[in-house]
């Protein structure tokens, strides 16, 4: 690993004018906030990120999760995956993103990754943690492996021939089907980001992953409030029943009023470069009623863009399965 | 069979004088930078390998070599002045340390190399096997995957802060009446992950507690003989309310 300066903040303004100094905030950054440091101290020891200043934010006070007024919640950047997991709001109006956050790594990795860090996890493309390959996302221009190589894993939507990385996160999954907002401070002050314009497709710079600009930094992030006579659930399919990056995911949240699905978000997780909001699938389920059909038709909509590569092509039919599934234990009567 | 047997007992004797004496090693530095004794006895494992290899260094390399092979390893790492340098001061297993380290040291790292608590074991260093689980301000985390220096003011507890031979943690004693290891590489750390997961909000039953274990990684395969020590520990000290 090769050596830096630790910079311990106290004061957001501060860490964000240090940070602001950096030549970008995406891969490669010499300036870095660090969170809970389970991608990060990951891909340092690895040397796919190598900056040269890291800048703590663990006690900057955005540690807490808070009821807001029109009653949706708040969550700070800082907030542990298990702190937000198990928080009686959470559990209550919000299963979807519990339940997508519990099925994500260990309880020792919940106890230590942060939300903001969550939202900026890095792809599991071995080509992208293997400094030895060539990799689009570490490397511009260096061209991708994956394409030609071991791709089980890799995405299937919003891929380019640049890029196949997958997205890995659960977390995100859920907060795209909870439509989310990102809440950035930067040196030219505060913007708010839906989540799903956050997260960048590769295109021509699979290096670009998020909208953010050198100084942004993640304060917190904020949910709607639940919709009345909605179900929310995650369904993740993947190779080992626990510690597992998804091969399919699905977060729906949906609401059925007298037979008929009145409203549905969707997004699925495993398969696409981006947590994958699937407005398609969402189309075909709106003023339909709940049924195997509705369902189904729904899946094939969302998985209709799919470019499978040599080894991943079963993931269209997972995914699609798995949305299905998902669909039908959602919209279960008890 | 007699001599499977025999020969299977006597190596879970031998298993335990080790890791108890590891754990006395561990325990017996009252400050930081002391350095281990190979005096006296028990000799603990460690302290033997160390004179060892100086032993057989020195034959292979003459006698030139002697005086800087006689440092012990770690004692060299601890004393490097590194360039960023950070000060920190934790707590660890009840003990206050001032440290000054470079911040590229894992907690870790720290732990083992610097204050000689070898008992945290490094697996796969990147947060997959839990080898290296310790408990942070009471919560279990992978110190391989975090800096030390994030720590400062933190209160770290060690596999060797949870109890001692003769006065053994309820789960240390499950895991030996269990066998709940083999080789005991891992063990350290499946030990600090049961000690949190009875305070954590785990399911009664044999499949929630292998989902809240699935971050410690057994090669050996003790597995269904660590889900029964847990279980064992979880059914002794359930509260008891009513009846």
């Amino acid at each position: 690993m090769k050596t830096f300066a630790l910079t311990r903040a106290t004061d957001p303004a501060q860490a964000i004018a240090t940070a602001s100094k950096a030549k970008t905030a995406q891969q490669g950054a010499e300036i870095r906030f660090i969170g809970g440091g389970t991608t990060l101290i990951d891909l340092m020891k690895l040397n796919v990120e190598q900056p040269k200043t890291l800048i703590d934010i663990n006690r900057l006070p955005l540690d807490k999760i808070e009821a807001l007024p029109d009653g949706g919640l708040t969550i700070g950047a800082v907030v542990r995956n298990s702190d937000l997991a198990y928080h009686p709001i959470v559990r209550k109006n919000y299963a979807v993103l519990s339940e997508a956050l519990l099925s994500g790594a260990t309880v020792q990795l919940r106890n230590m990754a942060t939300t903001g860090g969550n939202l900026l996890q890095r792809t599991r493309c071995m080509y992208f943690r293997e400094t030895n390959m060539p990799c689009n996302k570490r490397e511009p221009g260096s061209g991708c492996a994956a394409i030609t190589g071991a791709n089980r894993g890799l995405a299937i939507l919003g891929t380019s021939e640049h890029c196949i990385a997958t997205n890995p996160s659960d977390m995100n999954v859920a907060m795209a089907a909870l439509e989310a907002t990102i809440h950035l401070r930067g040196p030219k002050g505060e913007r708010s980001v839906p989540i799903a314009d956050f997260h960048l497709l590769p295109g021509n710079t699979p290096e670009r992953e998020t909208v953010l600009e050198p100084g942004d930094l993640i304060t917190h992030v904020t949910l709607p409030p639940p919709v009345p006579g909605s179900r929310s659930l995650y369904l993740k399919l993947r190779d080992r029943a626990s510690y597992e990056f998804a091969l399919a995911s699905a977060a729906v949240v949906i609401t059925v009023a007298g037979g008929k699905i009145t409203r549905a978000r969707i997004a699925l997780g495993g398969v696409g470069t981006k947590p994958w909001r699937s407005n398609e699938a969402e189309n075909e389920l709106t003023n339909q009623p709940a049924t195997p059909a509705v369902f189904q038709k729904a899946a094939d909509a969302a998985l209709r863009g799919a470019k499978p590569q040599s080894q991943n092509g079963f993931k269209v039919e997972l995914a699609k399965r798995c949305l299905v599934h998902a669909l039908k234990l959602a919209t279960q009567t008890a | 069979m007699r001599f499977f047997l025999a020969d299977w007992s006597r190596g879970k004797e031998y298993k335990k004088m080790d890791s108890e004496s590891e754990r006395s090693a561990g325990r017996d530095q009252p400050s930081g930078n002391k350095p281990e004794q190979s005096f006296g006895s028990p000799e603990t494992r460690r302290q033997f390998l160390k004179k060892f290899s100086v032993t057989s260094a020195a034959m292979t390399l003459g006698p030139q070599l002697i005086g800087i092979s006689s440092a012990p390893a770690a004692e060299k790492t601890a004393q490097v002045t590194a360039e960023n340098a950070v000060d920190v001061q934790l707590k660890v297993n009840g003990k206050d340390y001032r440290l000054k380290l470079d911040p590229r040291t894992t907690l870790l790292d720290c732990l083992r190399e610097h204050l000689h608590l070898t008992g945290s074991k490094k697996g796969c260093d990147h947060g997959q096997c839990g080898a290296c689980t310790v408990h942070i301000n009471g919560r279990r985390v992978n110190s391989c995957l975090s800096f030390a220096a994030m720590h400062d003011g933190e209160e770290i507890t060690t596999v060797e802060g949870i109890g001692q031979p003769g006065n053994l943690h309820p789960v240390q004693d499950a895991f030996v009446s269990h066998d709940a290891y083999q080789c005991g590489y891992c063990t350290s750390g499946q030990i600090m992950s049961a000690v949190a997961l009875l305070k954590e909000p785990c399911g009664p039953e044999d499949t929630d507690v292998k989902e809240f274990m699935s971050g410690n990684i057994c090669r050996c395969g003790a597995y269904p003989n660590i889900v029964a020590a847990i279980q064992m520990v979880r059914q002794n000290t359930k509260p008891q309310k009513s009846a």
